[in-house]
């Protein structure tokens, strides 16, 4: 079960291209694991087992003609069910889309395709994505690969044990406010959050559109390099997204970080944190220095504000986003007989309970005479905090926290109090806040044997450096368990 | 300084349902008030902050006016997007009735 057995993506790859293995033997292995362990786990909202065959067809069928299918010939790839492919349910875990059908493949789906990678199913979550756990999911949660009884995090949980499980070597996840990296930390994998813009957002179901951003989610950090670079670069489709081409990473894994000024953020390696994931912050803060990098304490006094800032900012962007659903051109109908009923009954019987919180919390921190003291202070905060970082990184290329203060915890444990649940997010949601990139790699384990993510944090745009970092924690996490 | 807004009340919450178009069963108007209540006491660390003279973001990246170049190319065909919708008729959605309804 544990990640490093499965093939990585790049040595399946490496051998569909080089025809020495098949594309329909990869998918059947990987179907096979599905089939064991899925019922257990419930990673998955739809395996698309005779869709993901044929595709492997045609990869096989275009490396016998002496075609190249692309970088990722034959890999399999699980899709969060919030990005939109054509003709295929998308459902966003919530009963108001159950069924729905997009007309169109989100940007990353396409890409994917024309890289030769297998969309093997698509992955539970948080009900469009609010949440931290993916107990919010109208289809019920899905369950940690490492402990049953434990979340995998969320809101992209299901991606997350769909890697750790190894049904399927690369996953992608959407990330608002930690959304991919708090359920890579809890399930022991890889998972990034691109600088806002890097990664076009066209066909993502909107949650909070200036946090959303899409990532990759492996058992490597070569296979993440290499998956984001297929899924980012700039995009027409997007008006947000970056005109420049997606960074080249796989080509600088190797170049250590010998020099680099890293500091270890002091508002984030404190209270709050738990004993045993401060301990593994430090002990990789050790692996960074005996590798040459220059490690510091640096300070992000604004940091303690992101949460509140982000609980005003991301439900205000839900609440206008989440109004498209009215029972009118998709999704749920209930029929009345006015329009207006119809409205509210459809989006009252398609909503679970934490959609409903947040649409109102921030139709409350929209509405009059609460703008200034909720929404529009928030987004000053947010400027606070993008001047801290910029701050910080005069002094250093990188930063280092933990991913999440703790490690996975039981189903059911934070459910019933919405703000201990937010409180997950707390080292994670800066980076959304400024539009920088971030990522979680996994660093060892707790006291309780579970999985333990460290946070590498970088500029706008700093993806290569970041990766650099991750490179030399992960060869040293391979070290220690050899 | 603005004047810090009083906590959140169960009429406020029924109020903010309906503009969201969301009814409440009275249980759940018991459940979310002290739920949205104790998120935006958390809030209160924000309110408290003095932010005289910071221009707010709403946006993390520098991009302006995006405009693509102007030329036709295909869209979504109208077919396949009507495919998904609940009730149609003559090629366009179908609801109930709208005038009369604001009686």
């Amino acid at each position: 079960m544990t990640a490093g057995v499965a093939p990585t993506a790049v040595s399946i790859a490496a051998e569909v291209r080089g025809g020495t293995r098949s594309a329909r033997s990869v998918v059947e292995e990987h179907l096979a694991r599905i089939a064991e362990r899925e019922p257990a786990i419930h990673a998955f909202n739809l395996v698309l087992r005779d869709e993901a065959l044929a595709a492997a067809d045609a990869v096989d069928a275009a490396v016998a003609a002496g075609d190249d299918p692309g970088p990722l010939a034959g890999v399999p790839v699980a899709l969060k069910d919030n990005l939109c492919t054509r003709g295929i349910p998308t459902t966003c875990s919530s009963r108001i889309l159950e069924g729905w059908r997009p007309p169109y493949d989100a940007t990353v789906v396409e890409r994917l395709r024309r890289s030769g990678a297998i969309t093997i199913g698509k992955t539970n979550l948080d009900e469009f994505a609010m949440g931290s756990s993916t107990e919010n999911s109208a289809f019920g949660p899905t369950r940690n690969p490492h402990d049953l009884t434990k979340v995998p995090g969320g809101s992209s949980g299901g991606s997350a044990a769909a890697v750790a499980a190894n049904f399927a070597p690369l996953a992608l996840g959407s990330d608002t406010g930690g959304s991919i990296r708090q359920p890579a930390s809890l399930c022991g994998v890889v998972g990034v959050k691109p600088t806002y813009g890097v990664v076009s957002r066209y066909g993502l179901v909107a949650f909070a559109s200036s946090l959303d951003q899409i990532g990759p989610f492996a058992t490597t950090v070569h296979d993440a390099a290499l998956l984001l670079e297929i899924i980012g670069g700039h995009d027409p489709l997007d008006s947000t997204s970056i005109p420049s081409p997606a960074p080249s990473l796989v080509d600088v894994l190797d170049r250590g970080v010998d020099g680099l000024r890293i500091g270890i953020i002091g508002e984030l390696a404190g209270e709050g944190i738990a004993p045993d994931v401060l301990a593994r912050l430090h002990e990789a803060a050790n692996v960074l220095e005996k590798a040459g990098a220059i490690i510091d304490t640096a300070t992000i006094p604004a940091a303690m504000y992101g949460l509140s800032a982000y609980y005003l900012i991301a439900p205000a962007e839900a609440s206008s986003n989440l109004a498209r659903y009215d029972g009118v051109r998709y999704g749920l109908r209930v029929d009345a007989p006015t329009t207006a009923e119809m409205n509210e009954l459809s989006r009252t019987a398609g909503f679970g309970a934490e959609v409903k919180r947040r649409i109102m919390l921030g139709t409350y921190a929209l509405s009059a005479g609460y703008y200034d003291s909720y929404y529009g202070k928030a987004q000053k905060v947010r400027t606070l905090i993008i001047n801290d970082f910029a701050k910080a990184y005069e002094q250093f290329d990188l930063l280092l926290s933990p991913t999440s203060p703790t490690t996975a915890f039981a189903l059911g444990a934070k459910t019933s109090d919405p703000l201990t649940m937010y409180l997950n997010d707390i080292c994670t949601i800066p980076s959304n806040l400024a539009g920088q990139p971030a990522m979680s790699v996994p660093f060892g384990v707790g006291d309780d044997g579970m999985p333990v993510g460290v946070q590498l944090l970088a500029p706008l745009q700093g993806e290569p450096t970041m990766f650099r970092a991750a490179a030399v924690l992960e060869a040293a996490m391979k070290e220690t368990s050899r | 300084m603005l004047a810090m807004p009083k906590p959140i009340s169960r009429a406020d919450v029924a109020h903010v349902a309906r503009l969201a178009r969301l009814r409440l069963t009275d249980d759940e108007l018991d459940q979310f008030t002290p739920q949205l209540a104790a998120v935006l006491a958390h809030a209160a660390d924000v309110e408290a902050l003095d932010v005289t003279g910071v221009i707010p973001t709403a946006h993390p990246l520098p991009l302006r006016n995006v405009v693509r170049v102007d030329v036709v190319r295909p869209s979504i065909d109208r077919a396949a997007v009507l495919a998904a919708a609940p009730n149609v008729q003559d090629g366009q959605f179908r609801v109930p009735s709208i005038l009369a309804e604001e009686s």
